[in-house]
């Protein structure tokens, strides 16, 4: 590479040493040996795997925080609000306005939750040595329980103070004093939150009050230059207008817990998302959540947020659910529930408790559905406390007002389950229907004596008769026969609807039990497994684990009682079969009960109607006009046990087929029970009624019933107790 | 001394031939390069520094716009000068070399935990950047006045013990980077001046020897001839996943910065902009270059370093005289050197060593040494092509 080029062959140049140009061109050669590796390595980086490193560099800078969705309503049948979302003002503090004093109150509250959470840790594994030195040892010393106190309480989870203010920062002090006097919040408390909010959830805003009132907003509002770092922002929050109105059956709905988060139901929900908790806000959450927005904040490096221009992604607002509840009928039907245990508790009865149930027999549409004590789900709008918690869950076996006992209870059902007994008896060709049964007031099996209520004796009576007066010792009778043909009554119950799910869109049903043989052999297996694993003599399964499903048994269940355990809901369906089979000669539809109608957009048209497959079961046309005649005579002819609650009733337009129940409890009060349908030609019901320690059905259970019949057919609404003392 | 002599084509053969074309007194492709990565800089900068400073976002910006512009100024001063009136004060550029550099040691503050500059009113004066063109001017004269004695290893010695010295001092303040260009300059006039290969080789077996004691071997037994931390950042290349959190950080982030700019750069450069590379106006300036601007702007920046040394090694070979190539030599090493450690830093193909990208760094000093250096070719070509005018030759560019 000779550089310097000769124009003159005359003149001769002085030429570049050779050394030079050589040791010059290795230079050269050195340096795009150079360049050509980064260039190389450029493209490898910017070409070949960029997109790798963008990803990297959003996480860096970017945090998501979700923008809240608003939730979408509840209607009921005739599109009038059951649940609704109410916009309000929440005062929000953005801690990245505030004086620096409350990020190293943060930071320091941080530390402190670690190193708590670290000597938790440590007292935790401490414990668990412990357990196992004293693993074997069947009787502790007192000092050995103490040094078990001591570890348990270290091991506990740890309250950890929030650190206060520093006292040198008056800013931030006269800041939360302001701002706590507008809001009815003391300064402190408002800190705490502001401190535990930052922990929780970096970045995002922390609420301090929720729904401050008109006053403090517009103060907060036309001053917001005093007020810096306090921001006014517009949440949506659950409202429930009707206050406890079927509480346990719509839900309610609170922040997503850790556990939830796991679930399927809830795949691609962010922590921190309302959503539904019970009832039909849990069963429909998926329609009603909506989707939350977000809203994208850039950082720096040190986690700052910076100022951004980023749009936010907009929230899209749940859909609205139409629930088949008539709300007129629910709110009577509360009232009657009310009303009925108010009279019960005057006939110095506890009525502590009950349930109802009213259903369009042909479709299973609920109109109607409660439990009682109720709840009002507003309660969960604010945190509740352990001991509010513990009052409506209830404890141990004793459930509390959020148990849905229409759904959810576990109970046998007296007298109303004879009509299923009687199908059973005259479909399994165990009785015919005119042969008379079950004279004198008592039956002896072997050493057990079965009797009527008040040893009433009804004298031989058919089928029919039987029926209407809900003669005890008849059906003890068929029970016993029954016992000979096998599980006629346990067949004869599951195919009417009694003893599994019957598929209702609540999250918590009670599939039940209708007691036979084989269940009785399943449940004696468990026992004794139960018993050999605990080293126990009984583990409460079964007090006879070796007993044999009897004739004795199969008795109690042909008037409902012994072990069988159902629900209203059960129940009502079961009537509907009957209903179905009774006006469609034969054909009984098993309708799946259910409160969803439809899924609406927010504008109220229509975006999915919600089916629910029923199937049909056959019964003999003959045998069902038996059974229906039996329980129609019961509700209207004289001598009929709840012909006297109907007493007005116009019976040839609105025919009742009704049934008493009186369950009895160990050491409690009778359960009181009634089933009726009502064969209105167009709008027909199925209306359960069951009422815990309310005494015989007809004196408060039936009453109840007639009083939702009313409501529903436009009847004055009268409570009429009956007289009929049968089980 | 009087730097100033006009520069003039002197025609001695009387009309014999047709006079010489008009051209530019100065390399036009040397100061293309040196205001493109200007101008390069002062683009970069205005994102990469917007939120250094909240109250004033264009105050990097503006600064190093000015000392681009006092640099250039510099440059066209420098190229009307003769370097060559230079050579006779080796020892008093070297004295003066020297003395800065204790000067700073001894008065100047302290930022980031090293001393590397005294603060002036209006600016700060960082001497060991300046040292590189002092140094580069010392060590040239000395090895022209030693031209004779090339082969003995004693020139050798004493031009590895001259860079030596001053590289010393700068790791003293601690300023690692300095020092190594200085010993890069030192190697790299002996490597043009002709020095026996056998004697360079002696040289990097010993640089080598040298580092291995000190990274390896010394902190074994516990002496600690670097700062831990310059040890772990010089390692930490090697393995830049294992602590991302510490000392792989930086050049990871820096990684992702020019990652995340693919073809042709991501509008905003939230990885520079927001500080998630450190040091991204200065030392990892060629981040935000390859982020802002993608392939095509780290490229580009890059095809101006390539012409600006491939002019000098172009200005090496034209030179009228030894001291010019050598000259030319040390700042060709200078530059390379700086380029390569300093962008293979960026994406992670070389140590973290505080090396400056020339004329891209935000920095006075910096800026201005490298104009001066340029300044300093530019006077080698304009004497270049004088002296071959004189000589009846025409140098071809």
């Amino acid at each position: 590479m000779s550089a310097i080029e000769p124009v003159r062959p005359r003149d001769p140049r002085v030429p570049v040493s050779p050394q030079l140009a050589w040791r010059v061109a290795i230079l050269g050669m050195i340096a795009m040996i150079f360049f050509g590796v980064i260039f190389f390595r450029l493209w490898y980086l910017q070409i070949l795997t960029g997109e790798q490193y963008v990803h990297q560099a959003d996480v860096n800078h970017t945090r998501d925080l979700p923008i809240a969705a608003p939730r979408g309503e509840i209607f009921d049948r005739e599109g009038k609000p059951i649940v609704s979302s109410r916009t309000t003002n929440a005062v929000q503090i953005i801690p990245g306005l505030l004086p620096p004093g409350i990020t190293e109150q943060a930071v320091a509250y941080q530390k402190a939750l670690y190193a708590a959470e670290n000597a938790r840790k440590a007292a935790l594994v401490r414990l668990a040595d412990y357990d196992r030195s004293l693993a074997g040892i069947s009787h502790l010393t007192r000092a050995e329980h103490a040094e078990h106190r001591a570890l348990t309480a270290e091991a506990a989870e740890p309250k950890v103070p929030v650190p206060p203010i520093a006292r040198a920062d008056h800013r931030l002090r006269s800041l939360f004093a302001r701002l706590g006097r507008v809001i009815g919040l003391r300064a402190r408390t408002i800190d705490e939150r502001v401190v535990q909010g930052m922990t929780a959830t970096p970045y995002a805003h922390v609420t301090v009050k929720t729904d401050a009132g008109r006053g403090a907003l517009t103060v907060l509002g036309e001053r917001a230059a005093e007020y810096p770092g306090v921001a006014q922002e517009p949440v949506s929050i659950r409202a429930y207008p009707f206050g406890e109105m079927a509480a346990q059956v719509i839900g309610h709905v609170d922040q997503i817990s850790e556990p939830e988060l796991k679930l399927k139901a809830f795949r691609g929900v962010r922590a921190g998302t309302v959503v539904g908790q019970e009832g039909l806000e849990y069963y429909y959450d998926a329609y009603l959540r909506g989707r939350p927005g977000i809203q994208r904040i850039e950082v720096n490096a040190a986690g700052e947020p910076v100022a951004t221009r980023l749009a936010p992604t907009l929230p899209q607002a749940g859909h609205s659910l139409k629930v088949s509840l008539d709300l007129g009928l629910q709110r009577e039907a509360e009232k009657a529930m009310a009303q009925g245990k108010a009279q019960a508790q005057a006939g110095a009865k506890p009525a502590n408790g009950g349930a109802f149930v009213a259903m369009d027999p042909r479709n299973g549409q609920i109109l109607a559905i409660g439990s009682s004590p109720g709840f009002d789900p507003n309660r969960f709008a604010k945190p509740l406390t352990p001991t509010e918690y513990r009052e409506l869950v209830g404890s141990g076996s004793a459930a509390g007002p959020l148990d849905d006992k229409a759904e959810n209870g576990a109970y046998p059902t007296g007298s109303t389950f004879k009509p299923i007994t009687a199908m059973a008896a005259l479909e399994g060709g165990v009785i015919s229907p005119g042969e008379g049964l079950g004279s004198g007031s008592c039956i002896s099996v072997s050493t057990q004596q079965f009797c009527n209520a008040g040893h009433t004796d009804y004298g031989p009576v058919g089928l029919v008769q039987a029926l209407k007066v809900s003669s005890d010792t008849y059906f003890f009778e068929v029970g016993e026969r029954a016992f000979t043909h096998g599980t006629v009554i346990q067949r004869e119950a599951e195919k009417l609807g009694i003893g599994r799910f019957t598929g209702i869109d609540l999250p918590s049903e009670f599939k039940g039990v209708v007691p036979g043989p084989s269940w009785r052999r399943e449940q004696n297996k468990l026992e004794l497994q139960c018993e050999r694993r605990r080293h126990v003599s009984n583990c409460g399964i079964v007090l006879e684990p070796e007993r044999v499903w009897s004739v004795g048994d199969n008795m109690h269940l042909a008037v409902g009682q012994g072990e069988l355990l159902t629900d209203p809901l059960q129940m009502a369906v079961a009537y509907s079969t009957l209903a179905n089979a009774y006006t469609h000669g034969g054909v009984g539809t098993v309708v799946t009960p259910h409160l969803g109608l439809e899924i609406d957009e927010g504008d109220g048209s229509l975006r999915q109607t919600l089916s629910f497959p029923s199937h049909t079961v056959h019964l003999d046309d003959e045998d069902v006009n038996l059974v229906m005649e039996g329980i129609h005579k019961a509700a209207s002819e004289s001598g009929g046990t709840s012909a006297d609650v109907w007493t007005g009733w116009n019976q040839a337009q609105d025919p009742v087929f009704g049934k008493t129940g009186t369950a009895q409890h160990y050491n409690q009060e009778d359960q009181s029970w009634y089933m009726c349908y009502i064969g209105d030609a167009k709008r027909p019901i199925v209306i359960a009624v069951t009422v815990e320690q309310g005494g015989f059905g007809a004196e408060t259970a039936a009453p109840i019933a007639r009083l939702i019949a009313s409501q529903w057919y436009h009847q004055p609404l009268k409570f009429v107790a009956g007289s009929s003392k049968t089980l | 001394m009087n730097p100033l002599s006009p520069i003039t084509a002197p025609d001695d053969r009387g009309g014999q031939s047709p006079p010489a074309p008009w051209r530019l007194p100065l390399d036009p492709l040397l100061a293309l390069a040196a205001a493109g990565l200007g101008v390069c800089s002062v683009m970069t900068l205005k994102s990469a520094t917007r939120n250094l400073i909240p109250a004033s976002p264009d105050y990097y910006v503006n600064r190093q716009a000015l000392y681009l512009v006092i640099g250039f100024v510099l440059m066209l001063i420098a190229s009307r000068l003769d370097y060559s009136r230079l050579r006779p004060y080796t020892r008093l550029i070297y004295g003066a070399l020297i003395v800065s550099i204790l000067a700073v040691l001894a008065v100047g503050h302290a930022a980031r935990g090293s001393t590397r500059a005294i603060s002036f009113p209006l600016f700060s004066f960082q001497a060991s950047e300046v040292g590189k063109d002092l140094l580069i001017l010392a060590l040239a004269a000395f090895v022209v006045d030693r031209s004779r004695q090339l082969s003995q290893r004693d020139t050798t010695i004493r031009v590895v013990i001259g860079a030596l010295i001053p590289a010393m001092l700068v790791i003293v303040q601690p300023d690692l980077g300095s020092g190594m260009v200085y010993m890069v300059i030192a190697y790299m006039l002996l490597f043009i001046a002709g020095t026996a290969w056998k004697q360079l080789a002696a040289i990097a077996a010993l640089v080598l020897v040298a580092a291995a004691f000190v990274l390896v071997a010394a902190p074994a037994v516990g002496v600690h001839v670097l700062k831990p931390y310059q040890t772990e950042r010089l390692t930490a290349f090697l393995h830049p996943s294992s602590n991302p959190s510490k000392v792989g950080y930086q050049q990871l982030e820096s990684k992702i910065a020019i990652g995340a700019g693919q073809k042709t750069g991501r509008s905003g450069a939230p990885q520079t902009s927001l500080h998630f590379v450190p040091e991204d106006q200065t030392d990892f300036v060629f981040a935000a270059v390859g982020e802002k601007y993608g392939f095509v702007g780290a490229g580009l920046v890059l095809l101006l370093f390539g012409l600006l040394i491939s002019r000098t090694l172009r200005i090496l070979v034209m030179a009228k005289d030894l001291f010019g190539s050598l000259i030319a030599a040390g700042i060709a090493g200078m530059l390379m050197f700086q380029v390569f450690v300093n962008v293979g830093m960026t994406i992670g193909i070389m140590p973290i060593t505080g090396v400056t990208l020339p004329l891209m760094s935000y920095g006075g000093s910096s800026v201005i040494t490298t104009m001066l250096a340029v300044g300093l070719l530019q006077s080698i070509y304009v004497q270049a092509r004088a002296s071959a005018a004189l000589k009846g030759r025409v140098l071809r560019d």
